[in-house]
Order: C-alpha cells, then sequence, then structure tokens
C-alpha cells in the first residue's frame, strides 16, 4: 500500500490496520518511522519543506513494493511519505513489512526505506539560522 | 508538442518549473534536447552541464540516447533526498 500525503499519520493505526489485512497470514512485522532531525551538516533545522514529482513518485513507490514482495515472501507492505512543510520531531516516512517469518519481514522493510532513499523523487529543503538550502543527494 | 519539467534546486536555478514547446528541429534525444536547451543561455548551460542531473521521460528514468518524441513529458531533477 502506497501513499503521499501532506497530513500526518498514525503507526499504530497503521500497524493495526495492517494487522487486519493480513488475517493470520503473518507471522511478524517490521516497521521504520523516519524523523525530522533539529540538526544536519552542523546546523540547526527549522523547518524543512519536502517537494516530490506527483505521479512519477507514486509509480517509483509501488515498484519498490513489487520488487519487495517478488523478493520476499510478505503478507503485506505499506510505504507512506509525507510531502510539504515539516518541523523537528515530525513523521516523515512509515514503512513496514509483514511477512509468515521474522527475517523477510527485516529484510524487506530495510529494502524498502533503503530503495526509496535512492530512487523515489523526493528532495528535502532546509530552512536553518543561516538561510534556506536544498539538501544535497549523492 | 513536448513537456519540460524541472525540479527541486534546478527548478528555481532555472526560474521555471514546467513548460511546453513543439519539438525542436533537430532534436531527436535526450541529449540533443539538452543541448537545444543549453543554448538558451549561460544559466541554462551551466546548470543542464551537472552530469548529476537525473532525466525522466514519461515519468520513468532514461539515458541521454533515450528516443524524444512529440507529446513526451521530459523531466530533469537532482539526486533525490527523500525519506
Amino acid at each position: 500500500m502506497i501513499r503521499v500525503q501532506t497530513e500526518d499519520f498514525d503507526p499504530g493505526s497503521e500497524l493495526e490496520q495492517l494487522r487486519d489485512r493480513c488475517a493470520g497470514r503473518a507471522g511478524a512485522v517490521v516497521s521504520f518511522v523516519g524523523l525530522v532531525r533539529d540538526l544536519n551538516a552542523g546546523e540547526v533545522i527549522r523547518e524543512m519543506m519536502l517537494e516530490h514529482y506527483p505521479g512519477m513518485t507514486e509509480q517509483a513507490l509501488a515498484d519498490i513494493e513489487q520488487e519487495a514482495r517478488q523478493r520476499w515472501e510478505l503478507a503485506d507492505a505499506i510505504i507512506i511519505h509525507r510531502v510539504g512543510p515539516l518541523t523537528p520531531n515530525d513523521r516523515i516516512v512509515f514503512v513496514a513489512a509483514a511477512s509468515p517469518h521474522r527475517e523477510a519481514a527485516f529484510r524487506a522493510c530495510e529494502y524498502l526505506i533503503d530503495t526509496l532513499k535512492t530512487r523515489a523523487p523526493f528532495w528535502k529543503k532546509e530552512t536553518t539560522p543561516g538561510g534556506v538550502r536544498w539538501v544535497e543527494g549523492d | 508538442m513536448i513537456q519540460l519539467r524541472y525540479f527541486a534546486s534546478l527548478r528555481e536555478t532555472l526560474g521555471v518549473g514546467d513548460e511546453q514547446l513543439e519539438l525542436p528541429e533537430g532534436v531527436s534525444d535526450v541529449a540533443s534536447l539538452v543541448r537545444w536547451l543549453q543554448s538558451r543561455g549561460e544559466v541554462w548551460d551551466t546548470a543542464l552541464s551537472d552530469r548529476r542531473l537525473h532525466v525522466a521521460i514519461n515519468q520513468s528514468v532514461v539515458k541521454p540516447d533515450t528516443p524524444v518524441n512529440d507529446g513526451d513529458e521530459v523531466a530533469w531533477f537532482p539526486p533525490v533526498t527523500g525519506g
């Protein structure tokens, strides 16, 4: 399940809904929550703006979920990513993988977040006391 | 017509987020489209020379020799920084 949204999400509620969808098929659920830090590259972060490429972003996330489902036996998977203005301690991203066994759930969760960070078209712009700057990607 | 889109720091450098234009004479692939855009001036020339930029056609990442056809949406963007 893929969602790109400006509003916050509730990890507990998402995990409960995932558990309902799995209906006994999952023995393990591994999730990851990414947060906005108050410090990056030595500077205080006051605000962060997340931009994305509407359409391509959703397709990239759906592709990544599909790849994870092909590599591991998954009962369910979730990727939720926020866009728009965020402040330190806000949730940015939520990823979860449910599988019959924990090893697949751990590996799939890691794959989802790691791949998202290198392939999904999102860009972070930070506001610091010194001004506004785009976060440099690799 | 082709639709061109620029994202994040590139959009701010160029001062334009998207535009439509007739497929220019002599433009057949991504590389030739980049050369055509670079001829607009120094800002375009410098910005589009950045080898880290990614190019997508119709929302899939492509290479410089990928053909550009009428009706395509071509997008340039810096390395991604989500998550």
